[in-house]
């Protein structure tokens, strides 16, 4: 396959000498206002890349903040969905310094707006990637949307498990394009008091199976965490540890801030 | 009369595909992490059933514990009631723990065994699921965990007490409406978290790629059981066949022998019905087929109750378990194809076929499958009198008694 022309945003923000924080936003929470003012304090913070969760009734692979997090923003701006967010993220990017954003998402309402039109409105908006975590990458409709997404510079990043099998490693890490996202964990996104000491091998064994950036995401909620996973890993994803504050963005702006220097200090 | 019940194999009807997709409908989406052990599960499953000491013990707990074969009965005070010719009715009531689920509970713990899990967990609506799961972990020496919604836990207290008693946990979930949905979705975050040492039972031919195939062959001992009774009882023809859907196991179970084992020119009428609520042109309701759009949930792609932003919707039955917002993945491809006609009954219809069938035969049905016994004046108006109609009575209504008695069944 030729490779694409356009040089993928993503790529490049995992690339910078030092491993990515990657901070993960819930789109329409508190309410709108709120989370555009959170994007600008993370943003402002040192983030490198910016993912943007879309509020779903049924996240499936998400745990109790961002279920709670889905739930207000549905509840609030006449039920914040993929539509809304893609506009935020719109706004969003005409802030100054405003790193590549990345939209997270399941699949069904990427379904319901239909892939062309989902793949059309985020180049408008500027979106860098995607991450639908219950769209696994041999599935026949991964295919379907990554024709569209690819053709307008979107990446789509597919996730690493550690109950993943080689073969599946291998899969993941040859149709990711950007990064490819590493659970850090069995079970839902939250935080966690330990990760598990199995991480580093399977660090190890995602890098093995592809060329693009490895970041490691689920349960990595403190600067000690971060400053751990930034020894092997070239990005640490940090999500419900931020929505968690994501109605204040101030303490947002400040604990980012922590995180960016235990990037910084490895 | 000719004998065109007679199994044939010239039926054309075959799937799932390699991945899990009745036409469109079906497959695999779900999160990463589970994706290893659903191709283990699918390994273990066809060893199995390649295996005839895996069969033989099946075969004999449905025969022995189960109590099967159940009886094809002859209901002639209801036939004359509603209008028909002759209505058969297969008690699927008449199973230890009171409704089909026990079928599919035994294939599945049986299977969790043969893949080393000591530990199963189920979703529930109504409870049936769960109790038919929790009798079969208690019989195995399993650990079982039940996941039901709060609402549910309320309108079917006897069944969580039947759980416990049992042995088994009863997870209360509280999120969205506290109904079967909500626990499918519990149950999922739940074995993500603990795949490595639990076996996910599903009660319903619903979920990720290879489930809804399992949970049809195991509930497809109802249809082939029927087909061999009608041809005992020298019944040649029927015009129609009619169950419940609420994930549609019980109808899968009934319909698809009907399907591979005979032509289509040959084959009675087959009848879903599903869950009209306070009526289909209300937004209380559980009609997936007949008001639902394509989309994803719980790991599959189907006809689904949902909003314009992609989000399902929350389902309503006085059934709690046919108020399901999706639908087995089979059954939207069955739709699509003309092969089963899918039809709505409300609320109210269900009660009054309720009471019915009690006050005509002395059998009280579970409240869902009085959803199919309310097709029969309906298809008595299109049939005429002398049509053959077969019912699958998938459950006994003792669960059901304070419902009934809140609608203001008996008391007058």
């Amino acid at each position: 396959m030729a490779p694409t022309e356009i040089p993928s945003r993503l790529e490049v923000a995992f690339r910078k000498g030092r491993p990515a924080l990657v901070a993960y936003l819930m789109g329409g929470y508190p309410d709108r206002a709120g989370s555009l003012a959170a994007l600008r304090a993370v943003a402002l913070a040192g983030a490198d890349v910016i993912e943007l969760g879309v509020p779903y009734a049924d996240p499936l692979a998400d745990g109790p903040v961002i279920q709670h997090a889905a739930k207000v923003a549905r509840a609030r701006d006449g039920s914040f969905g993929l539509a809304e967010t893609l506009d935020l993220a719109a706004e969003a990017a005409t802030i100054e310094d405003m790193p590549p954003l990345v939209v997270m998402t399941y699949l069904n309402p990427m379904m319901r707006m239909g892939f062309p039109v989902v793949a059309g409105r985020a180049a408008e908006a500027g979106i860098a990637g995607f991450i639908v975590p219950d769209l696994p990458p041999d599935n026949p409709m991964a295919a379907q949307w990554m024709r569209e997404a690819r053709s307008r510079g979107i990446d789509t990043v597919f996730l690493a498990a550690p109950t993943s099998t080689p073969e599946r490693l291998a899969l993941v890490g040859e149709r990711s394009a950007g990064f490819v996202y590493v659970v850090s964990s069995l079970g839902v996104t939250g935080e966690r008091a330990e990760l598990p000491a199995e991480l580093t091998a399977l660090v190890g064994r995602v890098r093995a199976s592809t060329s693009l950036p490895v970041a490691v995401g689920f349960g990595v909620s403190t600067p000690q965490q971060v400053s751990n996973v930034a020894g092997i890993a070239d990005g640490i994803i940090v999500g419900s540890a931020l929505v968690k504050r994501q109605d204040d963005p101030v303490a947002l702006g400040d604990f980012v801030r922590s995180l960016a220097s235990a990037v910084q200090r490895r | 009369m000719s004998d065109v019940l007679l199994p044939s194999v010239e039926s054309a009807y075959s799937s799932p595909d390699a991945q899990g997709f009745y036409g469109p409908y079906g497959g695999t989406f779900v999160p990463e992490t589970v994706i290893p052990a659903l191709a283990e599960l699918a390994k273990a499953y066809e060893t199995a059933l390649n295996d005839p000491e895996f069969r033989n013990e099946l075969g004999y707990l449905l025969r022995d514990y189960v109590g099967r074969p159940t009886p094809l009965y002859k209901a002639e005070r209801l036939a004359e009631a509603v209008g028909l010719g002759t209505v058969y009715l297969k008690r699927e009531d008449l199973n230890h723990t009171g409704a089909h689920k026990i079928n599919n509970s035994l294939g599945q713990c049986l299977l969790a065994k043969r893949m080393g899990k000591h530990r199963v967990i189920a979703e529930t609506g109504a409870g049936q699921h769960g109790v038919a799961t929790a009798t079969a972990a208690a019989l195995m020496g399993l650990e079982c965990a039940v996941f039901m919604g709060v609402e549910d836990i309320r309108r079917q207290a006897l069944n969580v007490y039947k759980m416990r008693l049992l042995g088994s946990e009863v997870v209360p979930v509280a999120e969205g409406g506290g109904t079967l949905a909500d626990a499918v979705t519990a149950a999922l975050r739940h074995w993500v978290e603990r795949v490595e040492d639990t076996f996910y039972v599903i009660g319903s031919t619903v979920g990720p790629h290879p489930y809804p195939a399992i949970v049809r062959e195991f509930q497809s001992v109802i249809g082939e059981e029927t087909l061999a009774q009608l041809q005992v009882k020298g019944v040649g023809h029927v015009d129609a066949v009619i169950a419940c859907v609420g994930g549609g196991s019980n109808a899968i179970g009934m319909f698809y022998p009907f399907l591979r084992n005979l032509p289509d020119e040959s084959r009675p009428l087959l009848v879903g019905a599903e869950a009209a609520g306070l009526g289909i042109e209300t937004d209380k309701h559980g009609a997936a087929l007949t008001k639902g759009t394509p989309g994803v949930m719980h790991g599959f792609y189907s006809y689904l109750l949902q909003d314009d932003a992609g989000n399902p919707l929350e389902a309503y039955s006085i059934s709690a378990g046919l108020d399901y917002p999706g639908v087995g993945p089979e059954h939207s491809s069955l739709k699509d194809a003309g092969l089963v006609r899918y039809e709505a009954v409300t609320d109210a219809e269900a009660l009054e076929a309720f009471a019915l069938l009690t006050r005509t035969e002395g059998i009280i049905p579970a409240i869902e499958s009085s959803h199919a016994l309310a097709m029969l004046p309906r298809l008595a108006a299109e049939l005429g009198p002398d049509a053959v109609v077969v019912v699958n009575v998938s459950g006994r209504g003792d669960k059901d008694m304070d419902i009934v008695r809140e609608a203001g069944l008996g008391t007058d």
